[in-house]
């Protein structure tokens, strides 16, 4: 995003020599090409574009990506990404984290990389469960889920990881699949945004949580159970045939969203909202929509941009050193000082 | 050691020629404040100097109670002063508490100044004294000087017209004023920073300076009775140069921007406030002009990763922390081991284990440097062993961390990072540079097409592999903390090649090239090696000073880099009958030199959060000998 001049790239530039180590099968692949895609037509410039990631399967990213990139600690990445921006701000960061790396162990400085609003791109991958540890549930498996760890099905109530983001700050919060064709539109949007942007990349683990996304994945239904949004857009969906037959509208008794039948002519009347991306309170909405009675928000639900950390953490420098010269020797020879000078009452010898 | 100093080992207990003053009051009383301004003056009259703060781990503790209970010891003369001194001369106890905590460690027939408006039998009883030590016989085998400091305070700032609260604030300053007095020092120094201090608000820094006159006066009054006299000091033979107090924690600061500049990088330091590292943090913050970028982070371990994903992008990344936080970022520190990226990790020592006691000094983080990270993971390991040597030590730390691209422990303890003492300083052109370099181009033979090729861990003459800024173009590849393949840093799991890194990794660290060890006192070989490290400088030094000034066959060796330890000291160490190792820990770098030189070290060990005694060392020494 920073880079002023747009470089020519095909999708071949961005694959590394190394050979992908992920199952065959899992969603990741999808992802990697959906970002291998995406790049050469945000005219980005290889050199100045790195990945970061912590641990996980996920978190292999970087080493299949003919960037620069860094294959960090579980659950770190955000704190070494910071780093990375406030020294050289020109970066063009993504960060690849999961479910367990960016909000078991790394929820922490998930919560402190978002609200701080260091300009970068944040894919959580979101599969529910543990994968390079064999299957254990993670914290956004859904209740009952059966892992190694969880014979007779986990207890604890699963984390939604838009719904922490956007509570952590981050002014930018989109979700997409793994085999989403909108997958590349919704990181497009959160490289245009200027800050933290936050994607939940819903993928699925064909080993361990097989087609746990197929509710609303699935290509079968996709239109009553994907609410794709766009910014200025009505929130249609349904039978794409039949030109969306729904849409969501305003509860104005119980200030909750409700699902409305609706045609192309009839949305206004019958109360359909328009997607407002800068609505902070519509983004808590969706994001909080439950799945089964609603369809599930996608797309980009928040862009709302603010000052990044890079540009506030510069303009404080400029403000402190305003005035002021870099001279080591008189550095150190500040505060109350004497001078030795072999005169009476001195001797030096 | 503070300055250079010509070495008087042969002072004798008569000559007046160095005093121990130690101020004591309540938490809320100022006593730092107080210590620090009397450091200032002592140190513009040319006296040399060491100082201890002791201070609780309570902000505001309970006023008036014994763990309440803060002060600041400061020993100055005429001749090298390198410890803050054993024994007390004078004591001022500003109250019922601070006497009863204090009063043991004071000289038989030292004198202690006491403020009699606070003996309340309300503060006596917090102190738990059953009967007033000012009405038995307690304080029988001191000079006492009794008065009531409060109501004179009171007296001299009345004009100023503040209620009596505010009034008593000064109390401080008063006692200042009285101890300036007494060692014949010029106020003006002290004036001029009240006035800079409450600048905004002129009537209080009037009346803590009316305050500071009235101590003064009452000590040219007083002298005409009773056991308070004036003792001129005269300032220590010196060399020429310019001289300023500083604090291990101003030197650190210091010494990380200078080696920074002589590395030609730009420094970004993470950190998380900790006592008693946060002083640190505190310092760099203003240095912005210097090229510096502080990063105060969401904990420890942020800290540390934020500062490798600088390193990363071509800073020198910092981070500092005091035992707990250094244990929360050894994960990272193995990552940047693993990555090979230089780091400067800053450790201010304190008693452990857990959180321990954050205020008071301790040496028990060696082993954690040293050997504190999961695999083998070897990392450099330097000490400083005083305020002004904690300078030199950062930068050679910046220096073995951006030659060698490696993460770099430098260990200073709570004593050496508030301590201050008087430092020459030193002029940055005498500063050899060692700039750091970065990769350019591709640095591996042509692939079978003819084109060349890009080796991240192609190895150096120092085993360091080259540093490649991100940015830079056609160099872009990936690192992290999977073992990687000798020279293309790929991922490579096997058996072979892990055995190849994990030995070039011991070989980089073991092949740092660090200067002799040298012989702080004494001479080489011989009856006994007193062998330290760190903080505890200072009184092994006066001890083995003054036990050779006895006629004892005894050395003084200070070992500041730990890791890789000087090539000649393992011939040094066994050129001598024994070897003892005080320091303030259970025994852990004896144990490093047992393991290094199959030598006989013997411990002499203090885990009671204050520094060695030079008296406690001599007594050692003697029995060592005997």
């Amino acid at each position: 995003m920073n880079a002023p001049v747009k470089f020519e790239t095909t999708l071949k530039d961005w694959e590394t020599d190394q050979e992908v180590r992920w199952c065959p099968g899992c969603g990741d692949y999808a992802i990697l090409k959906a970002v291998q895609r995406t790049l050469p037509q945000l005219g980005a410039d290889p050199a100045n574009t790195m990945f970061v990631s912590g641990i996980g399967c996920s978190s292999r990213f970087p080493y299949y990506m003919e960037t620069y990139g860094f294959h960090t600690i579980h659950g770190r990445a955000p704190a070494f990404a910071t780093g990375i921006k406030l020294a050289n701000p020109d970066l063009d960061v993504w960060l690849v984290t999961g479910d367990g790396d960016g909000l078991s162990i790394g929820g922490n400085h998930m919560m402190h990389v978002l609200r701080r609003n260091v300009n970068m791109q944040i894919m959580l991958f979101n599969n529910e469960i543990y994968g390079l540890t064999k299957g254990q549930y993670s914290p956004t498996s859904r209740e009952g889920t059966p892992s190694p760890s969880t014979p007779i099905g986990s207890v604890d109530r699963p984390a939604n990881p838009a719904a922490f983001a956007i509570g952590a700050g981050a002014r930018f919060v989109g979700r997409g699949f793994d085999v989403s064709k909108n997958l590349p539109d919704v990181l497009k949007a959160a490289h245009a945004h200027q800050g933290a942007a936050f994607i939940e990349i819903f993928q699925n683990c064909i080993v361990y949580n097989k087609d746990v996304f197929n509710d609303f994945a699935a290509p079968k239904g996709a239109g009553d159970n994907q609410l794709w949004l766009e910014d200025g857009k009505p929130m249609l969906f349904g039978d794409p045939k039949a030109g969306f037959d729904k849409g969501i509208a305003l509860d104005r008794d119980t200030m909750a969203l409700k699902v409305v039948a609706a045609t192309q002519e009839n949305w206004e009347e019958v109360g359909v909202l328009v997607h407002d991306a800068k609505s902070r309170v519509l983004a808590h909405m969706l994001i909080e929509m439950p799945f089964g009675p609603f369809p599930m928000a996608l797309g980009v639900i928040y862009d709302d941009p603010a000052p990044t950390f890079e540009s506030a953490v510069a303009g404080e420098r400029a403000k402190a050193t305003k005035g002021k010269v870099a001279n080591l020797g008189k550095l150190l020879g500040s505060g109350q000082t004497w001078t030795v000078d072999g005169t009476e009452g001195h001797p030096t010898d | 050691m503070a300055t250079k100093a010509a070495e008087n080992t042969n002072a004798t207990e008569t000559a007046p020629d160095a005093v121990v003053v130690r101020f004591a009051g309540d938490s809320g009383d100022g006593m730092q404040l107080t210590g620090g301004q009397f450091t200032m003056s002592t140190a513009l009259a040319g006296n040399d100097l060491a100082t201890f703060p002791d201070f609780p781990a309570e902000i505001r503790a309970p006023q008036g109670t014994l763990f309440g209970v803060s002060a600041f010891q400061i020993n100055f003369g005429s001749r090298s002063i390198s410890t803050a001194g054993d024994a007390p001369d004078v004591l001022v106890a500003m109250n019922p508490a601070a006497l009863k905590v204090n009063l043991a460690a004071l000289k038989p027939g030292g004198l202690v100044i006491i403020d009699t408006g606070e003996f309340t039998k309300r503060n006596l009883d917090k102190a738990k004294y059953d009967v007033s030590p000012l009405d038995d016989d307690s304080l029988a085998k001191y000079d006492v000087l009794a008065f009531d400091i409060s109501e004179l305070t009171i007296e001299a700032v009345k004009p100023f017209g503040l209620g009596n609260k505010d009034a008593l604030r000064s109390k401080n300053m008063w006692t200042l004023g009285l101890a300036l007095w007494m060692f014949d020092r010029e106020r003006g120094p002290v004036e001029d920073w009240l006035k800079s201090k409450f600048k905004s608000k002129p009537e209080i820094a009037d009346a803590n300076i009316a305050a500071l006159n009235a101590g003064h006066a009452y000590g040219e009054t007083a002298e005409l009775s009773g056991p308070l006299k004036q003792l001129s000091m005269p300032p220590v033979p010196a060399e020429p140069g310019l001289y300023r107090t500083i604090t291990g924690a101003e030197a650190v600061s210091l010494g990380l921007v200078a080696g920074a500049q002589l590395a030609e990088l730009p420094m970004f330091f993470g950190g998380y406030p900790i006592t008693p590292a946060s002083a640190i943090l505190h310092h760099l913050v203003r240095l912005k002009e210097y090229d510096v970028t502080t990063f105060q982070a969401e904990d420890e371990i942020a800290a540390i990763c934020a500062a490798i994903g600088a390193s990363y992008a071509g800073s020198l990344g910092v981070t500092s922390s005091s035992g707990p936080g250094i244990a929360l970022k050894g994960e990272a520190m193995g990552l940047a081991i693993m990555t090979e990226l230089p780091l400067v990790i800053v450790n201010s020592q304190r008693g452990g284990p857990s959180t321990g006691l954050p205020t008071k000094t301790e040496q028990s983080d060696l082993y954690q440097a040293v050997y504190g990270r999961n695999g083998d993971a070897p990392m450099p390991v330097v000490s400083a062993c005083s305020p002004g040597d904690a300078f030199e030590v950062a930068i050679e730390a910046c220096r073995i961390a951006t030659q060698y691209m490696t993460p770099v422990m430098l260990l200073t303890d709570g004593y050496i990072a508030n301590a201050a003492e008087p430092w020459a300083v030193p002029d940055p052109d005498t500063f050899t540079p060692f700039p750091a370099k970065f990769l350019e181009a591709k640095n591996g033979p042509a692939n079978e097409n003819g084109e060349p090729t890009l080796l991240p861990y192609k190895r150096d003459e120092n085993g360091a592999r080259p540093w490649i800024k991100p940015g830079t173009p056609e160099l872009m590849h990936r690192i992290g903390g999977i073992e990687k393949q000798v020279d293309t840093g790929h991922i490579d799991y096997g058996p072979e090649n892990h055995q190849a890194m994990t030995d070039a990794r011991v070989a980089k660290v073991a092949g740092v090239k660090v200067p002799d060890q040298e012989i702080a006192a004494g001479k080489a070989g011989g009856k006994l090696a007193i062998v330290g490290w760190g903080s505890t400088y200072g009184p092994i030094h006066q001890a083995v000073n003054r036990s050779i000034a006895n006629g004892m066959d005894v050395a003084h060796i200070h070992v500041r880099h730990i890791c890789p330890l000087p090539a000649n000291l393992g011939e040094l160490l066994k050129g001598y009958n024994k070897v003892l190792v005080p320091e303030m820990n259970t025994g852990q770098f004896k144990t490093i030199l047992r393991d290094a030189y199959l030598v006989d070290a013997q411990p002499l060990t203090k885990t009671s959060g204050q520094p060695f005694t030079i008296a406690e060392l001599e007594a050692a020494i003697e029995g060592a000998l005997s």
